[in-house]
């Protein structure tokens, strides 16, 4: 009972702002040891790498947000679509931005690694090209969003938007990575998570738990700014102002 | 066969319209909606049809939610609104009869005709529906209330753009609904006069939400 | 119900039979699309041969882009979408209806003008052969995919723009295996199957899918 309170816009801005400190701090903190730990305590160089691997901690962890939140993004909107609850469309909304900031950031980090490690900006690896596309969905669901002016038919046409676009990226994840059939194996890439050392793996999970952190905390900042957009004619909000 | 309504709540956008709202439709029964620009009438009206979600209350047809039986309900109801529906390309008897034929029944073209003929539309069936006046057009859209079988009628502003002759025409084919066991919710400032039935008086005005 | 697939279809075959411009609009576009690129970056014929399949596609997905605004526009702005909905039939029949009918009218004609690429880009009639029988497989997923965003993009204003912005993104397989199957058969070793198949793959599940998702779409932008 006590979690179906808070699906009220009304009890859960107070909620969201006491988390939101927390949601700083941790993500300051986290993001500071990982980045260290992944600067300093890791190997100077990987074999084949240089030392500008280390850029990975970012772009990992971003590439990780990017695609975790549009998944985020799909739950919150079909949560919304099944219980009409207007506090998850908020929260679909609100969470697509930083999404599509999280994917801008791993897209020129992973420029700049391509840039110092294959010579260039761009490469059509297929998980880079994955990475555009999934930032193309973004756009087109921020684009939607704010084209609609009447919100609750703006917050049901994006959630079905994300939907679709989450229905058709396995399809889009398969042909990018397999675009002729008749050669697949060959281009299938390898998982690189065997034989990681230890230190890299603890810096890249820690530097995307901060990442996650800081999602949250923006996440809960553009929600609470959607509430009191959108119920700006309610007594509680007038109360708000008021004290 | 009814339709009612019990404590209906409608929001469009950030403000609510009307709250509360609760009324009964029998047979032989004609409701007029009233109420000023702005207080919810197109959307209480779409919100019948089914085709918008009401915050908060119940709209039964037959004692039964019309979410729960959604293609029955549609069955029962025809809605005319400010849109005639017609394609300009179409003759006035192809239009009639797909439209028509949309609503779930079928009329052979014998009565489409006759139908036509009656909105004094005689000699201008074959004739693409881009070239009629206003006026006929939307004689073209009412000839439909001539054929359709469905109980319920739900017209939004039905005399809007007619003339003196059609108004009288529309008038009597309402009361003739009512008289036969049908039943109407118009929003219009026009009397129909009834020969047989009760006539029913909603006024939005009265269950608007204060801010 | 079968009745009223087959009536939706009729009228709107015979509408845009009555306005032939409208098809022909989308089929020229698509050729001039085609014969721009060779005078935009040169003539040479292994070039044109390398480019063609990738050329063909991406004209054949802006066209259909282009044809999709229209799809539910004119039934909306004249009240007769309102009506469909409140039809006693599933909407998701009648609008899948519609897409077929939208189909036969952008989709097939560009399968047919096909080989009008082949002569311009050098292709031998094998080749041909295989585009014209990816674009029948593949174009149907762009109606399919195509009616979603139209529905949900539905009177907005720069609605056309904001169409291509959500749906094209989500072509890509399509794309890639359209035009990869006739890359195939003109420069390596000629096995298509697998690309037939999973394009097919993609077909089923759009025509599975769609119409359902379309209607829910309309619905929510007809509220």
């Amino acid at each position: 009972m006590s979690l179906f309170k808070y699906s009220a816009p009304m009890n859960f801005y107070p909620l969201a702002g006491r988390l939101i400190p927390l949601f700083w701090i941790a993500a300051l903190l986290l993001i500071a040891f990982g980045l260290y730990w992944g600067f300093f305590e890791t190997p100077y160089v990987l074999s084949d790498q240089k030392q500008y691997y280390h850029i990975l901690f970012v772009h990992v962890a971003a590439s990780w947000m990017g695609m975790w939140l549009y998944g985020m993004m799909v739950f919150w909107g079909l949560v919304g679509l099944i219980f009409n609850t207007r506090l998850s469309f908020m929260m679909a909304k609100a969470t697509a931005v930083t999404g599509a900031l999280m994917q801008l950031i791993a897209l020129v980090s992973g420029a700049v690694w391509g840039k110092v490690s294959w010579g260039t900006w761009w490469e059509w690896d297929p998980r880079l090209t994955l990475s555009l596309i999934l930032m193309f969905l973004y756009i087109g669901y921020i684009a939607l969003q704010s084209a609609i002016d009447d919100p609750r038919r703006a917050d049901k046409a994006s959630a079905v938007l994300a939907l679709l676009g989450s229905a058709v990226l396995p399809v889009i994840y398969y042909s990018v990575n397999c675009p002729n059939p008749n050669e697949c194996a060959s281009l299938h890439q390898e998982s690189s998570f065997k034989g990681v050392e230890f230190n890299i793996l603890l810096a890249m999970l820690v530097t995307a738990l901060g990442f996650w952190a800081y999602s949250f905390a923006t996440i809960l900042m553009r929600v609470r700014n959607i509430i009191l957009e959108r119920e700006i004619n309610t007594q509680w909000v007038a109360q708000l102002s008021k004290n | 066969m009814s339709l009612s309504v019990s404590n209906l709540q409608c929001t469009r956008g950030d403000y609510p319209l009307f709250s509360g709202l609760s009324f009964q439709l029998e047979p032989q029964q004609l409701l007029f909606l009233q109420g000023q620009n702005g207080s919810g009438k197109t959307t209480l009206i779409r919100t019948l049809c089914g085709l918008f979600l009401a915050d908060k209350g119940d709209i039964c047809w037959q004692d039964k939610k019309i979410q729960t039986q959604l293609e029955t309900y549609r069955a029962a109801l025809f809605y005319l609104g400010h849109f005639n529906a017609i394609k300009g390309d179409l003759t006035a008897l192809e239009n009639l009869q797909f439209n028509h034929d949309l609503s779930g029944q079928h009329a052979d073209e014998e009565a489409v005709l006759d139908a036509l003929e009656k909105m004094g539309l005689f000699g201008y069936e074959d004739v693409p529906t881009r070239q009629l006046s206003q006026g006929q057009k939307r004689r073209v859209a009412l000839a439909r209330l001539i054929l359709n079988q469905s109980p319920l009628w739900i017209l939004d502003e039905p005399f809007v753009a007619l003339d003196a002759a059609a108004v009288e025409l529309l008038q009597t084919i309402i009361s003739k609904k009512i008289s036969t066991g049908g039943m109407a919710i118009l929003t219009t400032h026009q009397v129909v006069p009834l020969t047989k039935g009760k006539v029913q008086h909603l006024n939005l005005d009265d269950y608007k939400v204060q801010i | 119900m079968l009745n009223t697939f087959f009536m939706i279809l009729q009228r709107d075959v015979k509408l845009a039979l009555r306005r032939r411009s409208e098809i022909f609009t989308v089929l020229f576009f698509f050729i001039i699309v085609v014969s721009l690129f060779p005078l935009g970056i040169g003539f040479d014929e292994k070039m044109l041969q390398g480019i063609a399949p990738g050329v063909a596609w991406i004209a054949a997905l802006l066209a259909s882009m282009l044809a999709l605004e229209r799809l539910f526009e004119a039934d909306y702005a004249d009240g007769t979408l309102e009506q469909m909905l409140l039809a006693p039939q599933p909407l998701s029949v009648l609008v899948f209806a519609k897409i077929t009918a939208h189909w036969l009218l952008t989709g097939l004609p560009l399968v047919l003008v096909a080989p009008v690429v082949g002569l311009l880009y050098h292709l031998e009639a094998e080749t041909v052969g295989v585009m014209m029988f990816m674009l029948l497989l593949g174009t149907p997923i762009l109606s399919m995919i195509g009616a979603i965003g139209a529905a949900l993009t539905l009177g907005l204003r720069g609605g056309g723009v904001l169409i291509s912005l959500l749906i094209l993104p989500l072509y890509l397989p399509v794309l890639v295996y359209g035009s990869g199957a006739v890359y195939e058969s003109a420069l390596q070793s000629g096995n298509i199957e697998p690309h037939t198949l999973l394009l097919s793959a993609f077909l089923l599940l759009s025509l599975i899918f769609a119409p359902w998702a379309t209607a829910a779409a309309l619905k929510i932008s007809l509220e």
